[in-house]
């Protein structure tokens, strides 16, 4: 007997569930050779606005977590991506890399989480600071996470790109909205199912997919986001700088110039983390 | 349908004023969730839940300075594009500082929960001391719990008669009876106990859903139950009495539909201060958010409004 085959909904992972967009819309995706695959939501506005609520809910129980915490969950996230590494590979085939290119960009995305898994309980060694001062007081610096922070990934590597950007946000603390690659979407609904399984908090994490042009206005303006971390062109760098300055918020722009350099080592730095924590310095008296 | 179970009095009473039909009401409700309300209509709709609120706080660990930095947000919500709430709600032992951050003839009210609230459950003359002292400490209006204990054992004549003598207390003042609907349990004892207090209350009073201080509060469920007893009440009497949602209600979204559901069953009279309230502390703070994001066309960050929050 012949057997209908069951293809997945595909539904991004927003506050700790698999949502559809309020919209109800959806866009198409075909893979490499211009089959159609599946429908994938077109989230809007409101979709974001909602993802940012979750973020901020999920922020402050995220943040208490020990920095070990924080570093165990991220390799457990890593644990999942290489777990589930054949699927991911076929998925990036699907959608028109070769092989040899798909798995180096799926070892490498295990690889990014695993070494900012190491960086969790680290980098405060290493950006906090007992600082020399002229007077009987002990004075040091330490950071803190800035709170919610919007990621717009770049459309290829659309698996490592958006881990790439998301990993170092999170480690400190901070928590994400981010909105997909529009060309391959579904690398980030098999990440949400990654990050499901992973012990990372509901709404730690939030995905979207839909379209860069419907997304980035409110991207830049909502005044909730404290940040933008992006891999986008001239045009919608101009657009998120401007709405940043109307909201101030910190606004970093990935620099990889092609697809191949988000491979290399130098894609990953203890200063990306820098990139989203705020500094408190403390004046403390010592005693004569 | 009334269960056979039931004592005979809540029978008598449900045979003269009509049972609620429960999937009816929770049917209709479910509509008013889906319309749709945007751009200058969303403004007018939420600048009127603004005026409808009483700001309030009812904690153990409130102040005289905590209470006068709420009197402070009453009167100036957030700018001058915004209107005034419609009162503060605060216990009894903090009327007089209310009355002293307020100062009067400003158009904000004070409200104070009174009758051993939230649970009731102290002598009947305690409960009227209670009320007399804060009418004569200065507040306007008076929330009152009835006696659930008494409702529920079938002695509807004591409720009326606790209800009506609290009312004789007030004076002046106006009165809010709650009901505290969650403890009622059924359509049914809401409606009756809706009728038990619209019958002893002058026009100007209010009848209002729970305390706040337990579990389930306000719902557009129990809130067209009572709009609708108030409507066939005033069919009835010529009596026009209001409607005060209490406890839940977070959101701008929220209030929008308490706002239609108003509308719907009562009509643009009772779309006013004098004659539907919303009570909430939290509400106020999501109205001026989503006012501004009407204004500014940018979404807005909850701690931008004197929101207790962390930094997130």
């Amino acid at each position: 007997m012949s057997r209908l085959p069951i293809t997945k909904t595909p539904k991004p992972y927003v506050g700790g569930a698999f949502i559809r967009s309020e919209s109800g819309r959806t866009f198409p995706v075909r893979d490499a050779s211009g089959a159609f695959y599946a429908n994938v939501p077109q989230c809007t506005r409101k979709d974001l606005r909602n993802a940012v609520e979750a973020a901020a809910k999920a922020g402050p129980g995220w943040a208490r977590r020990t920095a070990y915490n924080r570093g165990q969950i991220l390799y457990r996230l890593g644990e999942m991506v290489e777990a589930r590494r054949d699927e991911l590979v076929g998925m990036l085939v699907r959608f028109g890399e070769s092989r040899t290119a798909a798995a180096r960009e799926v070892e490498t995305a295990a690889d990014r989480l695993v070494y900012y898994a190491g960086w969790a309980d680290k980098y405060e060694q290493v950006l906090g600071n007992v600082n020399p001062v002229a007077s009987p007081h002990f004075n040091f610096t330490v950071t803190e996470p800035m709170g919610v922070v919007g990621v717009i990934a770049p459309d290829v590597p659309a698996l490592l790109g958006l881990i790439s950007l998301v990993a170092p946000v999170i480690v400190s603390g901070n928590t994400v909205v981010a909105l997909a690659s529009e060309r391959l979407p579904y690398a980030a609904i098999l990440l949400g199912e990654m990050l499901a399984t992973s012990d990372l908090p509901g709404g730690v994490v939030n995905l979207l997919t839909g379209f860069r042009a419907e997304l980035v206005p409110t991207f830049a303006t909502h005044a909730h986001l404290r940040g933008l971390s992006a891999a986008v062109g001239a045009a919608e760098r101009k657009a998120l700088q401007l709405g940043a300055a109307e909201s101030v918020k910190r606004v970093h722009f990935a620099a990889p110039e092609s697809p191949a350099a988000w491979l290399a080592d130098d894609a990953q730095s203890a200063y990306a983390i820098r990139e989203f924590l705020e500094f408190k310095t403390t004046w403390h008296p010592v005693g004569a | 349908m009334v269960a056979p179970s039931s004592p005979p009095a809540l029978r008598r009473l449900l045979d003269a004023i009509g049972t609620v039909d429960a999937v009816g009401v929770e049917e209709r409700v479910a509509k008013y969730a889906t319309r749709s309300i945007k751009k200058a209509a969303k403004v007018w709709g939420l600048r009127k839940a603004v005026s409808m609120v009483d700001l309030t706080t009812l904690e153990g660990k409130d102040t005289p300075g905590k209470v006068a930095s709420l009197c402070q947000k009453a009167l100036r919500p957030h700018d001058d594009s915004v209107p005034r709430v419609a009162a503060v709600c605060v216990y009894p032992s903090m009327v007089r500082h209310a009355r002293r951050a307020l100062g009067s003839g400003n158009g904000v009210r004070i409200a104070s929960v009174a009758t051993a609230f939230p649970s009731g459950q102290a002598p009947l003359r305690t409960r009227l001391a209670e009320v007399r002292a804060a009418v004569a400490d200065g507040a306007d209006e008076v929330d009152m719990v009835i006696n659930r204990g008494a409702f529920l054992a079938g002695d509807f004549g004591r409720v009326q008669d606790e209800i009506a003598a609290v009312v004789t207390a007030c004076g002046a003042a106006a009165l809010k009876v709650i009901l505290e609907v969650s403890e009622l349990e059924t359509y049914d004892n809401i409606r009756a106990a809706s009728f038990l207090a619209l019958r002893v209350i002058r026009e100007g009073d209010f009848i209002k859903t729970s305390t706040g201080k337990t579990s389930l509060n306000a719902t557009l469920g129990n809130n067209q139950v009572m709009l609708e007893a108030i409507r066939d009440h005033y069919l009835d009497t010529g009596i026009a009495v209001g409607m005060k949602p209490a406890g839940g209600i977070r959101t701008a979204k929220q209030a929008l539909q308490f706002l239609v559901a108003v509308k719907e069953t009562l009509g643009d009279a009772w779309l006013t201060p004098a004659r539907y309230r919303f009570g909430a502390s939290s509400l106020l703070n999501d109205l001026l958010r989503q006012l501004e994001k009407e204004r500014t066309g940018a979404y807005q960050a909850p701690y931008y409004f004197s929101e207790a929050a962390e930094s997130y």
